[in-house]
């Protein structure tokens, strides 16, 4: 996975999340809301949470951007919605440790989010591949549960 | 006589280089230009032959460094048309030059209620030292607005430009339009009201002919980095008089006339503004560059450009890009922004790079003017003196096979 071409990575991983992005949206009524942006190239995303006890229950996002920063985004709603808030927090801290080349990432624990890795030879843009998952660690800060 | 791009193209050696296994299209050059080797050559020399201090020492040596400086002042007076080298403050950069004039003449000029005049195309350099200024003073900062196709509204100067505006500060050329404006008007303008005009010339003097008398400006900030020279070097002129009466801007060394334990009295001008030890090698390179310039012909130069941008222009809106900025050439420097609604510039530009192409994309440090036009970032191709339109149909290739990945 890690050698993909660019090629591959857009029409293998981020091409369908960017065309048919899952849990785009606004989402109300909602617990936490959080607008974010990456000021260097302009890509801007609001993330949308309702909780279900310890659980993210709901999860939406909104925004214009890049590909890899909408695919990202929207990879990232299918994988954490259901997931316990310390689960989602730890899952958004291994996926930033993999786009730091820190860790190979458990495809077991991530799935399909390991294909991002392939974003890592492209070092400008892993803040695009990381701006949802930044703002989901604040998101989840700010609720208090994490 | 036109321009020898193949032949000229050998002075650059980075064109030897490749990207990815490609030969480098360069089209970035409104970011920062690449240098011919006389400029590196000629900075090589000043270490090797001519180094030391400037306006120190009383031997040879210094004074061989102090001439190649002073020497490249001139050069850079000349370069824009100012009759006094003493007019010319060097500088690290445009953005330094336009902050030179914030903590100097406009600290001691604009006060509380006043008025500052900038336009919604401003480049960040030109626009936050003056909104600082604007918090710092209690000033009002207004922006004249731009119309749909990327020119300034220039029939609303009556009504933005008023007996309580002190600075109006406007760039010569946009970095994201690409439109040269009509500077000259809008210096009688502020002027008929007692205002002082900055101009940026970041962007326009590495492409146009610039006379600050013809234009009749009261400073003009250009850097070195975009027209050929180093980085860490850049001009400020400014009108003698003004420059004269103005405090100094930094202080230090060389700056000073007679140190007392409280209190100094100033060099004269220009030294005045240029405290510590200036960026001696970059200056001397930055006159290589104007020199460079000059054997080429600024006027061949910027019809050069007109040339490359007019075919990018139509090939641009061939392969159905959006073109920013005016499409008549006789106001539009070498700069296409474009959007191509399939393709983000982000995974546009990433994906050029892959084809050797350097493309810029994002807000290209003008937000202000992203909302106007709308949208949150653009791609960027820029061109200059090497560009050729071989490397514009290597742009189109590549866009559209880009699309073809999204289609």
């Amino acid at each position: 996975m890690v050698c993909l071409s660019l090629e591959e990575l857009y029409k293998e991983v981020i091409l369908d999340h960017y065309r048919t992005p899952r849990n785009k949206g606004q989402l109300d009524p909602h617990d936490v809301a959080l607008e974010r942006n990456n000021p260097l190239c302009g890509d801007e995303l609001e993330l949308f949470l309702k909780f279900d006890g310890e659980k993210v229950g709901e999860i939406a996002f909104d925004g214009k951007g890049c590909s890899i920063s909408l695919a990202s985004a929207s990879m990232m709603t299918e994988k954490v919605k259901g997931l316990t808030v310390k689960e989602a927090g730890k899952m958004a801290e291994t996926v930033k440790r993999m786009m730091a080349g820190e860790e190979e990432g458990d495809p077991e624990f991530l799935g399909d989010l390991v294909s991002l890795k392939g974003v890592v030879k492209y070092p400008v843009r892993i803040k695009c591949a990381l701006l949802g998952w930044n703002t989901l660690l604040e998101a989840l800060e700010e609720s208090g549960k994490n | 006589m036109s321009l020898d791009v193949e032949s000229l193209r050998k002075d650059f050696p980075i064109f030897e280089m490749q990207v990815h296994g490609k030969p480098l299209i360069y089209l970035d050059s409104a970011a920062t230009s690449q240098k011919p080797r006389q400029v590196v050559d000629r900075m090589v020399t000043f270490y090797e032959t001519e180094n030391a201090n400037v306006h120190r020492g009383v031997y040879e040596l210094s004074e061989r460094a102090t001439n190649a400086y002073e020497g490249a002042r001139a050069a850079c007076a000349r370069f824009i048309e100012a009759r006094d080298p003493r007019t010319i403050i060097f500088t690290r950069g445009a953005t330094e030059g336009i902050n030179l004039v914030r903590f100097t003449w406009a600290r001691a000029n604009v006060h509380e209620g006043d008025e500052i005049l900038v336009t919604q195309m401003e480049h960040h350099s030109n626009l936050i030292p003056w909104q600082l200024l604007a918090q710092e003073a209690g000033a009002k900062l207004r922006h004249l607005p731009v119309d749909d196709e990327g020119l300034l509204r220039i029939d609303l100067l009556g009504e933005y430009i008023t007996d309580r505006t002190k600075i109006v500060a406007v760039s010569l050329m946009s970095n994201v339009l690409g439109t040269i404006n009509p500077v000259r008007k809008i210096a009688d303008a502020a002027h008929a009201m007692g205002a002082r005009i900055v101009v940026d010339a970041a962007q326009a003097a590495p492409h146009i002919p610039i006379d600050v008398n013809e234009l009749d400006v009261d400073f003009l900030a250009y850097s070195s980095h975009k027209m050929l020279g180093p980085t860490g070097a850049g001009a400020l002129y400014g009108r003698l008089d003004l420059l004269e009466e103005m405090p100094p801007f930094m202080g230090g060394g060389e700056m000073i006339r007679e140190v007392f334990e409280d209190h100094a009295t100033w060099a004269e001008v220009p030294h005045k503004f240029e405290a510590g030890t200036p960026n001696i090698a970059q200056a001397v390179g930055m006159g290589a560059a104007v020199e460079y310039l000059e054997g080429l012909g600024i006027e061949n130069v910027r019809a050069h450009e007109k040339e490359m941008v007019s075919y990018a222009i139509e090939k641009l809106e061939d392969v159905g890009a959006v073109v920013y900025g005016p499409k008549d050439v006789s106001v539009r420097g070498g700069v296409a922004s474009f959007n191509l609604d399939e393709v983000h510039p982000h995974d546009m530009a990433t994906i050029l790079d892959q084809e050797g192409l350097c493309i810029r994309a994002g807000h290209h440090c003008a937000q202000p003017l992203m909302r106007v036009l709308g949208v949150p970032a653009t791609a960027r191709a820029s061109f200059y003196v090497y560009n050729t339109p071989d490397e514009i149909d290597a742009l189109i290739e590549a866009l559209d096979k880009a699309k073809g990945w999204f289609a």
